[in-house]
Parts: structure tokens; C-alpha cells; sequence
């Protein structure tokens, strides 16, 4: 319209939103180049240069820390600040508090920037940052409790839409991991010892370990997908009971699968067969949920031949189902007992990270950022385009060189001679690895590249004249 | 009671949720709230188009 009219969404708030969408894109490009790093310097060690703070242990947790914390938590503070004042048609509450949550989280991951290349560290997988960052989290997750909650409450539809209640879950079950598995005894301002031991610590960790996987890592980016999904395609979710189904039966069992990460351990036995079960029934929602994301395109397919966005949006669904079709069968204690400490689980991981997580977090960011700065659509289609196809080539060849070398692993070190000794020594297994490191790192490097060009194409998105943008006619 | 008792008891307390929300979310009586619950996603545009005279 000509006659200046306020921007689309003027009556929302949109400052903190913008924010973490554009941290998100920041920290997405950084964890994935230490990523790429780590990678390389499985090739070359002599990347580490001699130099403590850029040894691999140093940085691996840094790369897995920048990637969920960073990335995808500044992704889910991004789409969930946005989709709640949408769906809700309210303001968010609390805008101070919100801004504290920006400014609070990005301190935080400062921190962890700061002290993991030190060397300071818990020593728990994704648990790493120490007691005093630890509060901080805390105070910060308390905080976004209650600004997303009072945004419901004071909402103006009669209605809490389904993404809402993913997002809801994802908040409330993190505080409570977070706040579980980091208790601890402090003995000094940076060292602090669980307050578990033994194999109560393993079970604490890994509850706490395969829930931050079901909720932060699936929940939220479900979240995203109710609603980008159908706002991308054009029409309403799928199904909106099966919705419902799907959300009860995922949160009911994601709790009890964590024993998964501890087959064959010191944990009981009941435990870990109480985990595979749960495990293998767990597919069922997963798949529900993917199918309900999938279906919302019928009768729009054609849409996926023109518009990246959508694509890259459909394609994170479909590794969504892969890595939840993969992850049940790793949880069958025979299946496992070949891929545990192997790179197929690192293989699992990124068809999850990157399949899921980072194309659904990307597409979303690309039907977002326009929004908010008042556009229809990103600066160049094209580069989203290029970027779909760096995206998927990159995670696919990161995963399937993991999958190859993961099995190969597996098989050498439980090859016996007939006299009962080993085949090959764990050297020899390393060393069979390293063409499938590099194809890794090729991945890698080629995921990153695509991040550079949203990084580019989100800047000229921002800088453009207000409404110079228009979103393309519908064909 | 021993523990096999608690483990069947809880098996179907559990069962017998999941078939209540199944029944709850597929009733007929649902259909137009969820229809309803279903269409806010494009809600707040349809409003604005409205004010703004502005067309989609
Ligand atoms: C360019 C992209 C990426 C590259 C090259 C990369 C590379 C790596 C490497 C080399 C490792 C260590 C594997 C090992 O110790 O054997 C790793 C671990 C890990 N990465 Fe990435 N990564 C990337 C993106 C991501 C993203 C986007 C996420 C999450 C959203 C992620 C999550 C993780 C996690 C959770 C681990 C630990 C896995 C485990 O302990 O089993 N990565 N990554
Ligand atoms: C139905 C869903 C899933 C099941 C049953 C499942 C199961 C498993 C199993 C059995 C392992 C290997 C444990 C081990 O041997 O140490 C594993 C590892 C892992 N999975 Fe999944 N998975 C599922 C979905 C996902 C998704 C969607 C993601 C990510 C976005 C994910 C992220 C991870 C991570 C980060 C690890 C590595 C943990 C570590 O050792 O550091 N999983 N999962």
C-alpha cells in the first residue's frame, strides 16, 4: 500500500525477535566452523598447533555447546518469541524481560566461549558449563518461562495453537533437566563436583542427555515446523487431531528412553531394557508427527518445484524421520552393541543436527526474517536455492560417510581369529577411518558455505528499502 | 503389593490415557474447534488485511 500504513505486524514486538534471528545465523556460522575444525583436525592433528585451547577436547564440547546452545536454542528463542505473539494476536509480556533473555543468553554463551577452550569444565556431555553459568542459565530460563507463558495468558484467541504447546513442553522440561543434572558441589569459583555418583550419575546424565535430544532438539524445532510448515505451504496443518495425539504420546515417552545411552553399562538390566522398549515404541509418534508435516502439502506439492524455502522445509521433515527411524534401532541392545562408540552414532547425530535441526531452523529463518523487517520475501531466491543444495549435499555426505565408517568400526573391532585374539588393533581401525573423515570434513565445509550465503543474503535482506521486497505471485 | 502388580496396574492406567486422548482429540463434537484452532496460523493476516485494505 501507498499510503505508508504501518508495516505488517507493526503491533507486535518484533526487536527481540530480529535479535536472535540474527544471533542465530551468527552462532550458526561459528559452531559450524569449529565443527569443521574438529573435523579437520581428526584428519590433521597438527591443527591444534601445540596450543591448549585449540586442542580437540577443548573444542569439541565448544563446537557441540555453540551448535545447540547457541544456534538452535537463539533459533527456538527467535521463532518462539515470534509464533506466540502470531497465534496468540497479543504482544509479548513482559518486553523488559524479553530483552533480558536476549541480552542474558548471549552473555551466557559468551561465557562458554570463554571458559571451554580453558579447559574449565564439568565434564558432563552437553552439561559442560560450570556451577556459576549454570545459576545464570537458570535465571535466564526462569525469565523466558515467563514471558512465553504470559503471552499466553494473555492472549486474545480462545484457542493455545499446537506449536505453542511443543514450545511450552520444550521450556518447562528443559528448566527442570537443567536444573536436576547440574546440581552439584562447588569447591571453587570454576570446579564443582556432582552431587550423583556412580551409576546414579550415568543415569542422571543420560536422562538428562536424551531428553535435551527429545525436547530441546525435537520439541522446540517441532514448534517450528506447526507452523512454518503451514504457513509456507498455504493451508492449515494436515491434521490438527492427529497433532494433539502426537504431542501427548511424544512427551509421555521421550522420559523413559534415556537408558539407551547406557546399554550394556552398570545400569540395571530392567532400566535398559525399560529404555529399548520405550525406545522402539517411540517411532510411532516420531513418524505421526513427520507424516502430519508431510501431508499439510497435499494437494500443494507443486509449490516444492518453485519455492526453496518450502523445500528445505519438507526435506528437514524427512530426516526428521530418518534419524527417529535410525534412533530405534539403535536402541535394540544387539544393534547397539555394534554401533556404540562408533561414528555411526556421530552419523545419527548430525542426520538429526543437521537433516533436522539446522534445514527446519534455515527454512524457518527464510519465511521469518522477510516478515519481520517488513518484506515478502528474502533478497535473493536464488541463493536460497543454492543454499538448499549445499544444505542437503553437505549433511548427506557427512552421514553417510559416518554410516560407512561407523559399521566398519563396529565389524573390525569385534573381528576375532580362530584362536579367540583380536584381528585388527584399534590403531588399525582409525586408520581405515580417515577417507570418511574427509568426506566429513567435505560435508562440512560445504553446510558452512551454505551458511555464508544466508549470512550475505539475510544482510541485503535487512538493508533493503522497506517493501522493495514483495513476496512473488501466486501462480 | 509385588512389583509385577504395580508394573500391570501402571501399564493400564497409561493405556487406558492414550485411548482417552485419542477418543478426546478424534470426537466429533472437536471438529470446529480444531478446525477453528487450525486456522490461527493465517488468522492475524486475514485481520490485518482487513484494516489495511490490503489483499493476499
Ligand atoms: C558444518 C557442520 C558440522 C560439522 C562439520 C560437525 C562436526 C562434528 C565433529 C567432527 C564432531 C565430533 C565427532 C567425534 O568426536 O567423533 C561433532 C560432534 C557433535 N556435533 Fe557436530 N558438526 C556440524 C554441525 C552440527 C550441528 C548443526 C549440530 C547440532 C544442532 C551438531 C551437533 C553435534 C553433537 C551433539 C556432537 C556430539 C556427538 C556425540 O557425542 O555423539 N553438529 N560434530
Ligand atoms: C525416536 C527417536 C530417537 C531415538 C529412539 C534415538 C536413539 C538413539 C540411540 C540409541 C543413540 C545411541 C546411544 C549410544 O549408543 O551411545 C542415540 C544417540 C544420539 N541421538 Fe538419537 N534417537 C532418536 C532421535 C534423535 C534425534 C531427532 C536427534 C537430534 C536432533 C538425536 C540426537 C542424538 C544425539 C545427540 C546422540 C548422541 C549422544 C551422545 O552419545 O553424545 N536423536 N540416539
Amino acid at each position: 500500500m501507498m499510503n505508508h500504513s504501518q508495516p505488517q505486524g507493526a503491533d507486535y514486538n518484533y526487536t527481540v525477535v530480529r535479535q536472535f534471528a540474527l544471533t542465530t545465523v551468527l552462532w550458526g556460522i561459528i559452531g559450524m566452523t569449529v565443527g569443521v575444525l574438529i573435523a579437520a583436525q581428526l584428519i590433521w592433528p597438527q591443527l591444534n598447533f601445540e596450543t591448549p585451547w585449540l586442542t580437540y577436547s577443548r573444542l569439541r564440547p565448544l563446537h557441540t555447546n555453540a551448535v545447540i546452545f547457541a544456534f538452535g536454542t537463539s533459533a527456538l528463542f527467535a521463532t518462539s518469541y515470534y509464533i506466540v505473539q502470531r497465534t496468540c494476536q497479543t504482544r509479548l509480556f513482559a518486553p523488559k524481560l524479553a530483552a533480558f533473555t536476549f541480552w542474558g543468553w548471549q552473555a551466557i554463551i559468551l561465557s562458554a566461549v570463554v571458559t571451554l577452550p580453558l579447559g574449565i569444565t564439568s565434564g558432563k556431555e552437553y552439561a559442560e558449563l560450570e556451577w556459576p553459568i549454570d545459576i545464570a542459565i537458570t535465571i535466564v530460563w526462569v525469565a523466558y518461562a515467563v514471558v512465553f507463558f504470559g503471552t499466553i495468558i494473555k492472549r486474545t484467541t480462545s484457542h493455545i495453537y499446537v506449536a505453542n504447546w511443543f514450545f511450552g513442553a520444550f521450556i518447562i522440561t528443559v528448566a527442570v533437566l537443567h536444573i536436576v543434572n547440574s546440581m552439584s558441589v562447588p569447591i571453587s569459583l570454576w570446579k564443582s563436583y556432582s552431587l550423583y555418583a556412580g551409576a546414579v550419575d550415568a543415569m542422571v546424565q543420560w536422562w538428562y542427555g536424551h531428553n535435551a535430544v527429545g525436547f530441546l532438539l525435537t520439541a522446540g524445532f517441532l514448534g517450528m515446523m506447526y507452523y512454518f510448515v503451514p504457513k509456507q505451504a498455504g493451508r492449515p496443518v494436515y491434521s490438527y487431531r492427529l497433532s494433539i495425539v502426537h504431542f501427548w504420546a511424544l512427551i509421555a515417552l521421550y522420559i523413559w528412553a534415556g537408558p539407551h545411552h547406557l546399554h550394556y553399562t552398570a545400569l540395571p538390566d530392567w532400566t535398559q531394557s525399560l529404555g529399548m522398549v520405550m525406545s522402539l515404541i517411540l517411532f510411532a509418534p516420531s513418524w505421526g508427527g513427520m507424516i502430519n508435516g508431510i501431508m499439510t502439502l497435499s494437494g500443494a506439492w507443486h509449490k516444492l518445484r518453485t519455492d526453496p524455502v518450502l523445500r528445505f522445509l519438507v526435506v528437514s521433515l524427512s530426516f526428521y524421520g530418518m534419524s527417529t527411524f535410525e534412533g530405534p534401532m539403535m536402541a535394540i541392545k544387539t544393534v547397539n552393541a555394534l554401533s556404540h562408540y562408533t561414528d555411526w552414532t556421530v552419523g545419527h547425530v548430525h542426520s538429526g543436527a543437521l537433516g533436522w535441526v539446522a534445514m527446519v531452523s534455515i527454512g524457518s529463518l527464510y519465511h521469518l526474517i522477510p516478515a519481520i523487517y517488513g518484506h515478502g520475501r528474502m533478497y535473493s531466491n536464488n541463493l536460497v536455492n543454492v543454499h538448499f543444495w549445499l544444505a542437503t549435499i553437505g549433511t548427506v555426505l557427512y552421514i553417510v560417510s559416518m554410516w560407512i565408517s561407523g559399521v566398519m568400526q563396529g565389524l573390525m573391532w569385534r573381528a576375532v581369529n580362530s584362536d579367540g585374539t583380536l584381528t585388527y588393533s584399534f590403531v588399525e581401525s582409525i586408520e581405515a577411518s580417515y577417507p570418511f573423515y574427509f568426506v566429513r570434513f567435505l560435508g562440512g565445509v560445504f553446510f558452512v558455505t551454505g551458511m555464508l550465503l544466508m549470512a550475505y543474503n539475510v544482510i541485503k535482506t535487512v538493508k533493503a528499502p522497506k517493501e522493495s521486497l514483495p513476496a512473488p505471485a501466486e501462480a | 503389593m509385588d512389583y509385577g502388580t504395580v508394573q500391570g496396574i501402571i501399564t493400564i492406567v497409561v493405556m487406558v490415557t492414550f485411548v482417552g486422548i485419542f477418543a478426546w482429540a478424534y470426537s466429533a463434537r472437536r471438529k470446529d474447534q480444531f478446525d477453528e484452532a487450525a486456522n490461527l496460523v493465517f488468522s492475524d493476516e486475514q485481520s490485518k488485511n482487513k484494516d489495511s485494505g490490503e489483499h493476499k
